[in-house]
């Protein structure tokens, strides 16, 4: 890497392809791009929202055409005016940045929950090969909420739902249908994302299994360049040295994990 | 050959090397202050703290430009009650840390300046010079650089030192009244004040429309301000703006600063950018026959 940039890193204007809904309260932006062409799975955009604020949101989608792909859930205000752009609208996006998910072999079990399934929609292509088996569990609040759930089901058979409410699936959470994957069988790998809690549940069942684990953690983002220090977890900066944690990491900073992150002024908050 | 000494001591803090981390740059917590220690900076400088918690701009506050990155954070900060227990941990690395600070008057200056000692910070920089938010042109007005660093003087016993903006006509005259308030040392510079617009929407990028420039390209005027300012003052000048490798850090040196400070070259070189650049000047005062790195501060005054 040259010491000094050589291309410059700012947003890249955009225009929305096409935006899908996915779910009552989540769409897919559709978006070329080729600088996140072949991009691996797990790593993350910056998305200026021009005039409102810009905010990290995983690839969902990463061809090596240079189609893109974003999946949102309206749930604050820079994503919910996110979620209603519409068709020929422009966003700006920067990146890709991150460390991603390494991809493993053989037995794998993935675990998501909510809009978690963005970036384990697109690790899930890659894993998709003969070589490979793969359980997928989806999580979500109730039925209409499962999201890629169709998506999901051309690539692996086997897949398991879970709902709260019980309106579809095992009623419980992701969690709880992967505590009984991992007692009927031996896993190579556990891949995770979704919210906290229900991550730090499965680093917890991963480790009583002796499965190692790789887990997409979320965290106030501002430069996404390693610079800022906003993101931090222990020692470990979300934006560069993440987002994507190993359970070695995860380890490292387990009184955070699943306990507290820190709020825009830097502040300790529980989740 | 004996190997080139590359300690420093500035208002009495004895630094392992002149390797300062800045400002702004992994100093909200205490757990990324002590990576950086522990990545072999001499001393850490902490994020600005405020006497509130505050939680700064929307985004975006960051973009790259060429040779340079803008920025305007907004001086996000948890307040310096909460923050004591960041600067305890941080010191558990053992490299001196520097609490940055700010406030809206001299008082607030002061308070939060003794909140710091008392959390254990081994000196204070002043914030006088944020190029981007409402608290912050005190550093442009002489008499009100003074008033501040006169207070914050009064209210602690640690060293203070004064961190100085470029965005002024003249910073010798800024300088020298920091000095005679009591200033123990002044670093050179914060960032320059910029702005960059997207051309396809014709909007400012920054949420705050206007920020702060630093990097490679505010390199040059920062080695002139180091030069102009260590010529005209008798306490130590630390240098910043731009410094990326051990070339410009040997070169701010030799304008006169007896120590640097490093922050966006961090983004472009990673942390081991603190051991590469200390073995560059080691290696720079054994070829050139230096015993010490304290005998290059300001060898470019006499041509």
């Amino acid at each position: 890497m040259s010491a000094y940039p050589t291309s410059i890193d700012k947003p890249r204007i955009v225009k929305i392809e096409e935006a899908k809904a996915e779910t009552p309260t989540v769409k897919t932006f559709t978006f070329h791009d080729k600088a996140c062409s072949g991009a691996p799975p797990g790593q993350f955009l910056m998305v200026w929202i021009p005039g409102v604020d810009e905010i990290p949101m995983s690839l969902s989608m990463a061809s090596p055409a240079g189609l893109s792909a974003i999946t949102v859930k309206k749930v604050g205000e820079a994503s919910e005016a996110l979620y209603n752009l519409k068709r020929g609208d422009v966003i700006g996006v920067r990146g890709p940045y991150g460390r991603g998910f390494t991809l493993a072999s053989g037995n794998l079990l993935m675990a998501g929950g909510g809009t978690g399934m963005a970036c384990l929609m697109l690790l899930a292509e890659k894993l998709a090969k003969p070589t490979n088996k793969v359980t997928c569990i989806i999580g979500a609040k109730t039925r209409s909420e499962l999201l890629f759930l169709e998506r999901m089901k051309r690539i692996f058979p086997e897949v398991v739902t879970t709902t709260d409410d019980g309106s579809y699936g095992l009623k419980g959470l992701a969690t709880d249908a992967m505590k009984q994957a991992l007692a009927k069988q031996k896993f190579n790998m556990v891949y995770t994302c979704g919210p906290e809690i229900m991550m730090f549940k499965a680093f917890q069942l991963a480790e009583q299994s002796n499965v190692p684990i790789q887990a997409s953690l979320e965290r106030i983002m501002r430069c996404s360049i390693g610079l800022c220090g906003s993101c931090m977890i222990g020692e470990f900066r979300v934006c560069i040295d993440g987002p994507v944690l190993t359970s070695q990491e995860l380890r490292r900073v387990k009184e955070e994990f699943g306990a507290y992150k820190r709020d825009f002024t830097g502040r300790k908050t529980k989740i | 050959m004996v190997e080139a000494d590359v300690r420093v001591e500035i208002a009495g803090l004895r630094l392992r090397n002149p390797l300062v981390l800045a400002a702004g740059v992994l100093g909200v917590t205490g757990f990324s202050l002590r990576r950086v220690a522990e990545a072999g900076a001499g001393a850490v400088v902490t994020k600005s703290i405020g006497p509130k918690p505050r939680e700064g701009y929307a985004n975006p506050t960051l973009l790259e430009t060429s040779c340079g990155f803008l920025n305007a954070m907004g001086l996000p900060n948890p307040g310096a009650n909460e923050f004591g227990n960041e600067i305890k941990y941080a010191k558990e690395a053992g490299v001196p840390v520097i609490a940055s600070i700010f406030g809206a008057s001299k008082q607030e200056f002061a308070h939060v300046g003794s909140l710091m000692e008392k959390a254990g910070a081994d000196a204070l920089e002043l914030n006088v010079s944020c190029p981007h938010a409402e608290v912050s042109d005190f550093g442009q007005s002489p008499d009100l650089t003074y008033g501040i660093v006169e207070a914050v003087k009064k209210s602690v016993d640690i060293p203070v030192f004064v961190k100085l903006t470029p965005n002024v006509t003249d910073i010798v005259t800024i300088a020298r009244k920091a000095e005679d308030a009591g200033a123990d040392a002044l670093t050179c510079v914060n960032t320059l004040k910029a702005m960059a617009i997207d051309i396809e929407t014709g909007r400012p990028i920054l949420a705050n429309k206007v920020g702060g420039l630093s990097g490679p390209a505010i390199k040059p005027v920062a080695v002139r301000c180091v030069y102009e300012v260590s010529k005209a003052v008798n306490i130590p000048v630390i240098g910043c703006g731009g410094i990326t490798h051990w070339e410009d850090a040997v070169e701010f040196m030799l304008a006169g600063a007896s120590a640097v400070q490093i922050g966006s070259a961090i983004a472009l070189r990673g942390l081991d950018i603190f051991k590469d650049i200390t073995e560059g000047i080691r290696a720079y005062l054994e070829r050139k026959g230096y015993g010490s790195v304290k005998e290059i501060v300001g060898l470019s005054h006499k041509y």
